[in-house]
């Protein structure tokens, strides 16, 4: 039908004015959508990166031993274990597992560690920490410490520590100095404080340190394998099913980062909702300006209508003109809109750059591919009412006119 | 002459109750390949409405109609359109052109519609139909930028574009001056003379039926000579 693209394109050029109006009303429909797109895409992802961005994506931890009985043959209770309040159990395998999983496509890092409580002493001074133990050279393939770093060096040696910045004002240390770290189950340790982070989060900065995996076997007494695993994926939606994975391969019970985070998920889809609602609306004013433009159109060209049914247009050719005239106008539109959008979204830092008090635009999601089909589907549908009233045209009255 | 089409016992009737109104009243008529055929009578008298049904593009409320042997009123809408874009061309009183289109374009319509493209051989016979209706020189002039006479030659050659074997004229030369009027019945009664087209003029100028060789008169929704 090519002849009738020719007829379509030359009634949008015949009125150049209304043409670039109607294409000007769809594009910002499509701005708008992209807009949004990339502003609900990107709060998500920077709501995502400071919540979980610096958390263990999937965690496999020691399982405890449950609580048991020993009876006697007559019933009496001889004795009785509670679970303790120290993690005891280890991973013994890791040397097996941590290869395994870090082979998975999908999984950017692993990081065997020992944890536990214990207690940061400078003289009189005594604070109640989290101790991670990690392996050199891995310190920050989970939380970025590197990236956090405010004084002294990440790498953590034999009788090295790292603190946060709050807790290491409230021990009043400085790099180089000595502190006393005892663990719950009294070990203890002579520590030299070899560098400092600040991530912004409070919970982090005053009350955990970090060592190394050999000085965290000593102090909470784990002569092998280590109490949890830490993995870090490339995709943090992909979790579940790379928990699943990970539990199908190992047979240890790997947690994704999504347990327990209901309400966050709930926020981010409640916020998706919002988005979708606010892109159906820039669709529907998309599809009620077409729709009204080539109804007018249809209008206006009446005896042209006319005059080409009577020389032998079938019903389906002026059909295909006024479809074809929408479509030409959603698509104009829409690349126009994308365009703009791209454009608009250029100043707007990188998803890696994202700082609190900005926009967090992405401009990777501003989904112009589907605003683009969208806006086609959607002016080819906003033009079949005004088609099929055209195809209606009576030749005889349209010509009179 | 063969018979190239024939209307028997027609009726129309506008509207319905006491708001009707009889146009045709058992109207009968045939016309032979090749004619060249005035069409008179007073205004009201169903010229219009007549060839409004030879056209196809309306059906009578009774009688019958053939056309190159075939039944006109039992044809659906699909049938019927492709029938006029190949055997019946029309020319109306105000040309009736496509504005946003050029001389050239409107003449070929007729064909490319019926082919889905605008072919070489369209375009070829589009200007050889132009020259002889003196329009060489109009050719990719948009229709806007012509004058009156120059317009309706132009819907003359479109009428004429498909070969077709009737041309309906409804007040051809009604808008324009004498000298166009006359320059435009000459030219189509070189067609008729040349491509046995059947021509069917309506018109109230009697200096005009007088070009033709049949006049036939209406009067109260027949034919009454």
């Amino acid at each position: 039908m090519l002849y009738a693209l020719k007829i379509a394109t030359r009634y949008l050029t015949a009125n150049k004015a209304q043409t670039a109006l109607l294409v000007a009303g769809v594009a910002v429909g499509v701005f708008i959508f992209i807009f949004m797109s990339a502003l609900i895409g990107g709060l998500a992802e920077f709501i995502l990166s400071r919540t979980v961005g610096d958390i263990s994506h999937i965690t496999i931890a020691a399982e405890a031993d449950d609580p048991a009985l020993l009876f006697s043959p007559d019933g009496q209770v001889l004795i009785a274990t509670e679970r303790s309040r120290i993690r005891a159990a280890t991973l013994t395998d890791v040397a097996t597992w941590v290869p395994m999983i870090e082979a998975l496509p999908g999984v950017r890092a692993v990081s065997p560690q020992i944890t536990g409580a214990g207690f940061l002493t400078r003289g009189a001074q005594t604070d109640q920490v989290s101790v991670t133990g990690v392996e050199p050279g891995r310190e920050s393939v989970i939380l970025n410490l590197s990236g956090y770093m405010v004084e002294g060096d990440v790498r953590l040696g034999s009788g090295l520590v790292v603190l946060g910045r709050d807790l290491a004002d409230d021990l009043n240390l400085s790099i180089g100095q000595t502190l006393r770290l005892q663990s719950a189950n009294g070990g203890t340790a002579a520590l030299t404080l070899s560098g400092i982070f600040r991530t912004g989060n409070g919970g982090i900065d005053g009350a955990r340190a970090f060592v190394s995996l050999s000085t965290a076997r000593t102090l909470f007494a784990v002569p092998q394998g280590v109490t949890q695993i830490e993995i870090k994926l490339d995709d943090l939606n992909t979790a579940d099913a790379m928990a699943l994975r990970i539990r199908a391969l190992t047979g240890l019970d790997a947690v994704p980062w999504t347990d327990g985070a209901g309400q966050l998920r709930e926020a981010l889809n409640a916020q998706a909702q919002t988005g979708y609602f606010l892109k159906t609306f820039a669709l529907i004013t998309i599809v009620i300006g077409v729709a009204s433009a080539l109804l007018l159109s249809t209008y206006r060209r009446r005896p042209e209508i006319g005059i080409m049914r009577a020389m032998g247009a079938g019903r389906g050719f002026v059909v295909f003109v006024f479809v074809t005239q929408g479509a030409l106008i959603g698509m104009m539109g829409g690349i126009t809109g994308a365009a703009l959008g791209y454009l608009a979204l250029l100043p707007f830092p990188s998803r890696e750059a994202f700082r609190s008090g900005t926009l967090p635009m992405d401009i990777t999601q501003g989904s112009y591919g589907l605003a683009i089909t969208l806006t086609v589907i959607g002016a080819i549908l906003a033009s079949i009412l005004p088609a099929r009233a055209a195809a209606r045209v009576d030749p005889v009255t349209a010509i009179g006119q | 002459m063969t018979v190239l089409l024939e209307l028997r016992d027609v009726f129309k009737t506008y509207g319905t109750g006491e708001a009707a109104t009889r146009v045709l009243r058992g109207l009968s008529l045939q016309l032979d390949g090749a004619e060249m055929a005035a069409l008179l009578g007073p205004s009201g008298s169903g010229k219009s409405t007549l060839l409004t049904i030879l056209g196809t593009l309306m059906k009578p409320t009774s009688g019958s109609y053939t056309m190159l042997g075939q039944d006109m009123i039992a044809g659906g809408d699909n049938e019927l359109t492709e029938f006029r874009n190949r055997h019946i061309g029309f020319v109306f009183q105000f040309h009736n052109l496509l504005p946003d289109f050029t001389a050239l374009e409107n003449v070929i319509f007729p064909t490319a519609v019926r082919e889905g493209r605008e072919t070489n051989a369209a375009r070829m016979r589009g200007r050889d139909l132009l020259s002889r209706m003196g329009l060489s020189d109009r050719i990719n002039f948009p229709t806007a930028n012509l004058s009156g006479g120059q317009k309706q030659r132009v819907a003359v050659a479109r009428a004429l574009m498909n070969r077709p074997e009737l041309v309906l004229a409804d007040e051809p030369t009604g808008n324009l001056d004498s000298a166009s009027a006359i320059q435009v019945m000459d030219l189509i009664a070189q067609i008729n003379r040349e491509e046995e087209t059947t021509f069917l003029i309506s018109t109230h100028d009697e200096k005009i039926a007088n070009l033709c060789r049949r006049q036939i008169v209406v009067g109260d929704g027949v034919v009454t000579g």
